[in-house]
């Protein structure tokens, strides 16, 4: 097989020595990329001009021939790591096509449907910095409740999403949309504090809205409080409520608060993608977001999600460092 | 045709001789010089594990034939501590090449045919053979 270079090779070689023009050179760069691809070793190809040159010019003295047998000597380790570096290159393709799996089959496990609601409107987005997942949403609701629970397992990537599973099927395990925020943390914080290593720590936050009396009733474990907007007063406010990480003790007292909603007030649930956000110039304040969400206060919640979204990734120069969830509950 | 001859790698020398021997052993046989440096570079390869890991062992050589076939079989073996995980040896990337190319995964990469027999505490056995084209 390299045989058939070998006459190519003398070809170009028999030029150059005659007359050194860049045309020559060129065509020797375009040998080496037909050399690459069929794989020829380094030690191949010394073996190939040293062939060559000595049917050109076997006039050379002897000790010529000889340095040839020590560069090929020396080429053969070159030889090995340049093959070594192909095989690893394949390995990593395959991982990251299983990784590329993983994900789907995550998205597939986690997929929540956002409910529709006469008098509540709601908008989601939740992109991963990585392939997989570390933020989970999820969705409970009956005619007139809708529970939203949004969570961050600290930390990215695969550990982070295998965790999210299992949360996941905490949240199958509960009765519905009615159940108090405060019971859906104790229950989720049970399962995660006896099945996750101790340095796994998660942050929830689960809301629940009541149709019937437009009222928001919420509790958290030691998540990013939300942001809630008066739509009389055209201001923002942070919804505050005490409780510690998920999985850290198995009893915890959570703290659950209620505020009414009225017409073009909103809820804003986010995870720490969102808040730590970086520019060049350091993190983005929270005024900046609140400025980018009211700038979109009368677009549907959909839409406004989306929208921050795109500032906040233009700002940080389309850099995505964490996982990012954004949740608005509008009442309409 | 049934030659052997064989080097014991006692101390870094002594993979020189076996790289001699080897050599010989492979212009003899008829291998052209890329094919000899790469089976003398296998040859260090596996002298060097022995000297390095198992301080003791023997490198032989044997030219051999198949049919119209010639080639050369290399013969590794030690009572050293054996190789506990010989996946992770074989392994690229693994600690003792550390993206250089070398280690076994090298060894079989210059060679045709590679064969690793080992017993942790017993020591390793490994076989390698080149064909001439």
């Amino acid at each position: 097989m390299p045989q058939e270079f070998k006459k190519q090779y003398k070809e170009i070689l028999e030029k150059y020595i005659l007359r050194q023009t860049e045309h020559n050179l060129y065509e020797g760069q375009n040998i080496s990329r037909q050399l690459i691809q069929k794989n020829i070793s380094p030690e191949e190809v010394i073996s190939i001009h040293k062939a060559s040159l000595e049917e050109i010019m076997s006039d050379l003295p002897e000790e010529v021939w000889h340095s040839f047998d020590l560069l090929i000597e020396v080429m053969v380790r070159y030889g090995l790591a340049l093959k070594e570096h192909q095989t690893l290159i394949q390995k990593q393709q395959n991982i990251k096509m299983e990784m590329e799996l993983a994900a789907n089959v995550q998205q597939t496990l986690l997929k929540t449907k956002v409910p529709n609601l006469v008098d509540l409107d709601i908008g989601m987005i939740s992109v991963p910095a990585k392939e997989m997942n570390g933020d989970y949403t999820h969705f409970l609701h009956d005619s007139t409740h809708v529970g939203i629970a949004v969570a961050d397992v600290i930390g990215k990537g695969i550990p982070a999403a295998l965790c999210m599973s299992m949360i996941k099927y905490g949240m199958d395990s509960l009765d519905g949309a009615e159940t108090n925020p405060v019971i859906v943390l104790d229950v989720i914080n049970r399962i995660v504090e006896k099945s996750v290593s101790d340095s796994m720590f998660i942050s929830m936050f689960y809301g629940k809205y009541d149709t019937s009396k437009s009222e928001f009733t919420y509790a958290s474990a030691g998540h990013e409080p939300p942001l809630f907007y008066c739509s009389e007063s055209s201001s923002f406010s942070e919804l505050q409520a005490k409780g510690l990480l998920l999985g850290v003790i198995p009893n915890v007292k959570y703290e659950q608060h209620s505020i009414a909603l009225k017409k073009g007030d909103f809820v804003v649930m986010m995870t720490d993608g969102v808040t730590e956000c970086r520019s060049k110039e350091g993190f983005i304040e929270q005024q900046t977001i609140m400025d980018i969400i009211e700038n979109v206060k009368d677009q549907c919640a959909q839409e406004m999600v989306e929208y921050v979204f795109h500032k906040l990734e233009e700002l940080q120069d389309f850099e995505q460092r964490d996982d990012f969830t954004l949740v608005i509950f509008k009442k309409v | 045709m049934n030659l052997r001859s064989s080097v014991d790698i006692i101390s870094e020398w002594d993979i020189v001789a076996a790289r001699q021997l080897g050599r010989n052993e492979a212009k003899d046989v008829g291998f052209g010089t890329v094919d000899q440096a790469r089976i003398t570079t296998a040859i260090s390869e596996l002298a060097r594990n022995i000297y390095l890991y198992a301080e003791k062992g023997n490198i032989e050589i044997k030219q051999i034939s198949e049919g119209n076939l010639k080639g050369l079989l290399v013969i590794a073996s030690d009572k050293g501590p054996g190789i506990a995980d010989v996946r992770k040896a074989m392994e690229d990337g693994y600690t003792t090449s550390g993206g250089l190319g070398a280690g076994l995964p090298g060894v079989k990469r210059l060679m045709d045919d590679f064969k690793i027999e080992t017993v942790v505490d017993e020591g390793t056995v490994i076989t390698a053979t080149k064909w001439m084209r």
